[in-house]
C-alpha cells in the first residue's frame, strides 16, 4: 500500500462538494409575473441559453425546483400565492429578485403593489433593470452561485 | 399556550404540506367564484346562452358527478397569472370562470400623477409584448387633444417599429402556443427570431422591451445609421424563417388534431363579446383598425387582412402567421418610401430644444428642464384613439382638464376583452384542450390587468 494518494484522487469537502453539486443542477420554479418574465424565459432560450449553467429545466411544480426567480411586480393580490409558492419549494431554497419592480415596487409606488418581495420571502439576489437583460439575470444567477460556493451548507 | 395550539383557526383554510400552522386565508374572490348555486341569468352567461351553440353535456347531471377544479394563477401553462375555474362532468367542461387582478399594477391611477411626457414610460409596461402600440394609442392621444401634427417621417417610423413589433409579438404567441401542445421546437425557434427583431430595437430605441420610444409629438430619437441594412436583412431573414415554421406546424399531424375544431368561437359570439384582433379575425369577420380607422398614415402602404373561418385554435395559429407576412409586407414599403425630415415635430410647447442648442443657450437648457419637470399642458376635452395591437383593438381614453397631467387615463386593453371569449370557446371542449385555448388567444395578463 502506498503511503500517498494515487495522482487522480481528489481531495474536498463535504461543504463544497454539496455546495458544487446545488450550483451546478439549479431548478428553478416556473414563476413568470410580468415583464421580466418574458426575458427569462428568453434567457432559458436559444440564443441565451441558461443549459450551460446545468438549469434550463424550469420546473412546472414548486416542489420540484429550489430556485425562485420573482420575474415581474408583485400585486397585493399575488402576495399570498407567491408566498405559498416558496413555502412549497423543499429546503434549500433560493430567491433571485428580477427587475426594479419586484427589489422596491419600481416605479409603481401605489395601493396596488407591494413594495419589494423582500417583505413576503427572504431575497438571496436583487437583479436590477426594467426588465434587467437576459445578461444581467445571467450575472445574477452567477452571483448566486458563487454565494452558495462561498458559504456552508445551509438548511 | 395548550388553549393556542388546540384552537382551530375558523377562517384560515390553506395549509402548506410540511408546516404545522396554517398559512393563509384562501383569497376571497366573492362574485369572481363559480359556486354550484347560481341565479339563471348568471347561468346563462356562463353556459353561453346568451349566443345560441350547442351542447353536449348533461344538464341534468347531479351535483356528484360535477367537480369544480382550479387552475392558476401559479401556472405554466396560463401565460402569466391568469386564475380559471373549471367545473367539469367527467372530461368534459361544462363552465369556466377567468378570474383576473394577479396582477393589478393600478396604472391607470399612477397616470394620473405623471406629466403627459412621462406617460410613455408608464403604458408601456402595460402589455408588454407590444410596448410600442401602447405607446403608439397614448401619443395619438395626446397630440389630438394638443391638436397637433406629427412629421410624415415620425409616423413612418412609428409604423415601421409598430409592424416590427407586431412579428415579434405574434413570434411569441406562436412560440409558447407550440410549447403548451408540446411542439417544443416552436417555442426555441419563436424566441430565436425574436431576438433579431429585438436586437433591432435595442439599437433604435436603447432597450429591448419598454422602450419609450414613441412619444407624444414624434418620436425619441431618428433611426440610427444604417437602419435601412438591418431592417433589409430582417426582410430576407424571416419569410426563410416562417417556412421554416410552416413545415413544422401546418401539416403536422400532432398539431392539427390538437387544433383543429377546438376552442371554436363563431362570428356571432366573437361580435357579442367584443372580441378583436387575430381571434375576431379568425372567426371570419373581416375587422382591422389599420383599415377601419387609419392611424400614422398606414393606409397609404397596400396590405391585406388574412381571415380564417372555423374561428377554431388552427385558425387563429394561421391568421398569426399569414399577419406576420402582411406586417413585413408593410416594413418593406416604409422602408423604401421612408420620407426625409424631422422624427419630431417644430413646436416648442411639445419637444425640447436640440441638445447642440442646450449647450450653447442658457434660455434652451431652462426651456428643456422646465419641459420635463413641469411638462406641457394639454387643452381640457376627452379624446379615444385605437390602434390595432397584436391582440386587438387597444384604445386610450384620456381626458384632460387643461393641467400638464391627465385627468383620466384608461386603456381599452384588448386581452381583456377576448379573455371573455375563454368561456364561450371552452365550454363543452375536454379538459386537455384547455392550454391551447388559451394559448390561441395569446393573453397577456398585464394588458388585461394593467
Amino acid at each position: 500500500m502506498a503511503t500517498t494518494p494515487p495522482g487522480n484522487l481528489l481531495m474536498t469537502t463535504v461543504d463544497k462538494a454539496a455546495s458544487w453539486a446545488r450550483t451546478r443542477s439549479m431548478f428553478p420554479a416556473t414563476f413568470g409575473l410580468a415583464c421580466c418574465a418574458i426575458e427569462m424565459m428568453v434567457s432559458g432560450t436559444s440564443h441565451y441559453d441558461l443549459a450551460r449553467f446545468g438549469m434550463e429545466v424550469f420546473r412546472a411544480s414548486p416542489r420540484q425546483a429550489d430556485l425562485m426567480i420573482v420575474a415581474g411586480r408583485v400585486s397585493q393580490k399575488m402576495a399570498p400565492v407567491l408566498r405559498q409558492v416558496y413555502d412549497q419549494m423543499p429546503d434549500p431554497k433560493w430567491v433571485i429578485s428580477m427587475g426594479a419592480c419586484a427589489s422596491t415596487g419600481g416605479m409603481f409606488n401605489n395601493y396596488a403593489l407591494v413594495q419589494g418581495v423582500d417583505q413576503i420571502v427572504p431575497v438571496d439576489i436583487y437583479v436590477p433593470g426594467c426588465p434587467p437583460g437576459p445578461q444581467s439575470l445571467m450575472h445574477g444567477i452567477l452571483s448566486l452561485h458563487d454565494k452558495i460556493m462561498a458559504g456552508e451548507i445551509r438548511n | 399556550m395548550t388553549d393556542e395550539k388546540t384552537k382551530t383557526p375558523e377562517t384560515i383554510d390553506i395549509w402548506v404540506a410540511g408546516t404545522e400552522e396554517p398559512q393563509f386565508s384562501p383569497t376571497d374572490e366573492g362574485a369572481q367564484e363559480i359556486g354550484l348555486d347560481e341565479s339563471e341569468s348568471r347561468l346563462d352567461e356562463q353556459f353561453g346562452r346568451v349566443v345560441s351553440d350547442d351542447y353536449v353535456f348533461d344538464e341534468d347531471a347531479t351535483d356528484d358527478e360535477r367537480m369544480i377544479v382550479n387552475m392558476g394563477p401559479q401556472h405554466p401553462s396560463t401565460h402569466g397569472v391568469l386564475r380559471l375555474q373549471i367545473e367539469l362532468e367527467g372530461e368534459i367542461i361544462r363552465r369556466t370562470k377567468p378570474i383576473i387582478g394577479y396582477l393589478h399594477t393600478g396604472m391607470e391611477k399612477t397616470a394620473e400623477v405623471l406629466t403627459f411626457g412621462q406617460g410613455t414610460t408608464n403604458v408601456t409596461r402595460m402589455d408588454y409584448l407590444s410596448p410600442l402600440h401602447e405607446e403608439l394609442a397614448y401619443s395619438l392621444a395626446v397630440e389630438r387633444l394638443l391638436d397637433v401634427e406629427v412629421p410624415e417621417r415620425a409616423s413612418a417610423i412609428r409604423v415601421l417599429m409598430t409592424e416590427l413589433n407586431r412579428v415579434a409579438s405574434h413570434l411569441v404567441a406562436l412560440a409558447t402556443n407550440g410549447m403548451d401542445v408540446g411542439a417544443l421546437s416552436m417555442m426555441v425557434y419563436g424566441f430565436r427570431e425574436r431576438e433579431s427583431i429585438l436586437s433591432f430595437f435595442e439599437k433604435t430605441t436603447g432597450l429591448r422591451m419598454n422602450h419609450n420610444y414613441i412619444r407624444p409629438g414624434g418620436v425619441a430619437a431618428d433611426l440610427p445609421p444604417g437602419w435601412k441594412d438591418d431592417v433589409a436583412g430582417l426582410l430576407e431573414t424571416l419569410p426563410v424563417k416562417f417556412e421554416q415554421y410552416d413545415d413544422l406546424l401546418k401539416e403536422n399531424p400532432v398539431w392539427t388534431s390538437r387544433t383543429r375544431g377546438v376552442g371554436i368561437i363563431t362570428a356571432e359570439e366573437a361580435t357579442a363579446y367584443g372580441i378583436t384582433g387575430p381571434a375576431l379575425r379568425a372567426s371570419g369577420v373581416d375587422w382591422d383598425i389599420r383599415k377601419a380607422m387609419p392611424y400614422s398614415g398606414i393606409d397609404r402602404y397596400e396590405f391585406d387582412v388574412p381571415l380564417g373561418e372555423n374561428g377554431d385554435v388552427y385558425d387563429r395559429y394561421r391568421v398569426r402567421v399569414l399577419e406576420m407576412y402582411e406586417s413585413l409586407k408593410i416594413v418593406e414599403q416604409v422602408m423604401d418610401s421612408m420620407p426625409k425630415g424631422d422624427y419630431r415635430i417644430d413646436d416648442r410647447k411639445v419637444t425640447p430644444p436640440p441638445r447642440a442648442r442646450i449647450d450653447e443657450s442658457m434660455e434652451a437648457l431652462i426651456h428643456h428642464f422646465k419641459l420635463f419637470t413641469e411638462g406641457f399642458k394639454v387643452p381640457a376635452g376627452e379624446t379615444y384613439v385605437a390602434v390595432e395591437s397584436p391582440r386587438g383593438e387597444l384604445g386610450c381614453y384620456l381626458v384632460s382638464d387643461g393641467n400638464a397631467r391627465p385627468y383620466r387615463m384608461h386603456m381599452r386593453g384588448p386581452s381583456f376583452a377576448n379573455l371573455q371569449g375563454l368561456p364561450i370557446a371552452m365550454a363543452d371542449s375536454l379538459m386537455a384542450d384547455t392550454i391551447a385555448t388559451i394559448a390561441s388567444m395569446d393573453p397577456v395578463m398585464g394588458d388585461v390587468d394593467r
